[in-house]
């Protein structure tokens, strides 16, 4: 039990302190959607643009590194994984963030706006896995 | 090149989703299934990180301003409206289907698979189209 506990507690501490870091040099929040809807549509697109090419690279390293076996591809056909992207880009822009911007950035900051934000979209993942597991008795 | 703290946060940023198990759609809907076989391990991830960021964030921003920038960029809405909550619960169901928010979906980049790029092509997307609909909403609402 607590030794599967150590990647998820050490991993999450890394993204804390990724964040803080971005925070303290450049002065600017972690939040992932709106890093990337930035790098098309500006402006700042340096320091986007390096962040994401670190966030990919980083992902790669650390199984090379670690020996951390990469994940099975997700399951499912590709009209889901079209539908599921199409509701994050939408919600994540009219919502102006995600896990990461209003999870973890925000409510580290004591944003309520943030705060009902991340309430919000952990309640509707949790419905929507229900429904598609529960109720209809599909398993993406 | 004053902006390659990015390039290296963003390597930490990445290193820690893989490491989590946030890269893994399974174990993402494993923790998002309470009904089902729970896999509570995806809160120590939030855990973990909201600790350092409710710890630091405080400290940071009494600084007059940030190390290698003039001045810090904050979010400066406050209020919960509609839009905010609407947005919220689409973003919720998206991640609910496959089971990738934002940053895992870019982070599984690196593993080569073909239905990420579908997932991230179709995310832009609807970043794009969630710009229009606000154009054609302000225009109904004049």
């Amino acid at each position: 039990m607590l030794d599967s506990l150590i990647d998820p507690i050490i991993g999450g501490v890394l993204i804390g302190i990724a964040s803080m870091a971005l925070l303290a040099t450049l002065g600017r929040i972690a939040g992932i959607s709106g890093i990337f809807w930035g790098l098309f549509a500006g402006p700042d697109r340096d320091w986007r643009g390096l962040f994401l090419v670190g966030l990919v690279a980083g992902g790669g390293l650390l199984h090379s590194l670690t020996g951390k076996p990469i994940p099975d591809a997700a399951e499912g056909p590709l009209w889901l994984a079209a539908l599921a992207g199409l509701l994050v880009g939408v919600g994540t822009r009219m919502g102006s963030g995600c896990t990461s911007g209003h999870g973890v950035c925000g409510i580290g900051r004591l944003s309520v706006r943030s705060l009902a934000a991340t309430a919000t979209f952990m309640a509707a993942g949790v419905v929507t896995v229900f429904v598609t597991r529960h109720v209809i008795g599909v398993t993406p | 090149m004053k902006q390659w703290p990015a390039l290296i946060t963003g390597l930490l940023f990445g290193a820690g989703l893989a490491l989590s198990g946030m890269t893994d759609t399974r174990k993402v809907l494993g923790f998002l299934d309470i009904a089902g076989n729970w896999d509570p391990d995806l809160l120590f991830v939030m855990g973990g990180a909201v600790l350092v960021t409710l710890g630091a964030t405080p400290f940071i921003l009494r600084w007059s301003s940030p190390l290698l920038a003039a001045a810090f960029s904050l979010p400066l809405e406050r209020t919960i409206d509609r839009r905010l909550i609407t947005g919220a619960t689409l973003f919720g169901i998206g991640w609910g289907l496959w089971g990738y928010c934002p940053g895992p979906a870019l982070t599984s980049i690196a593993y080569g698979s073909a239905s990420t790029w579908v997932f991230i092509s179709c995310m832009l997307g609807g970043m794009w189209l969630a710009g229009r609909l606000k154009v054609t909403v302000s225009r109904l609402d004049d």
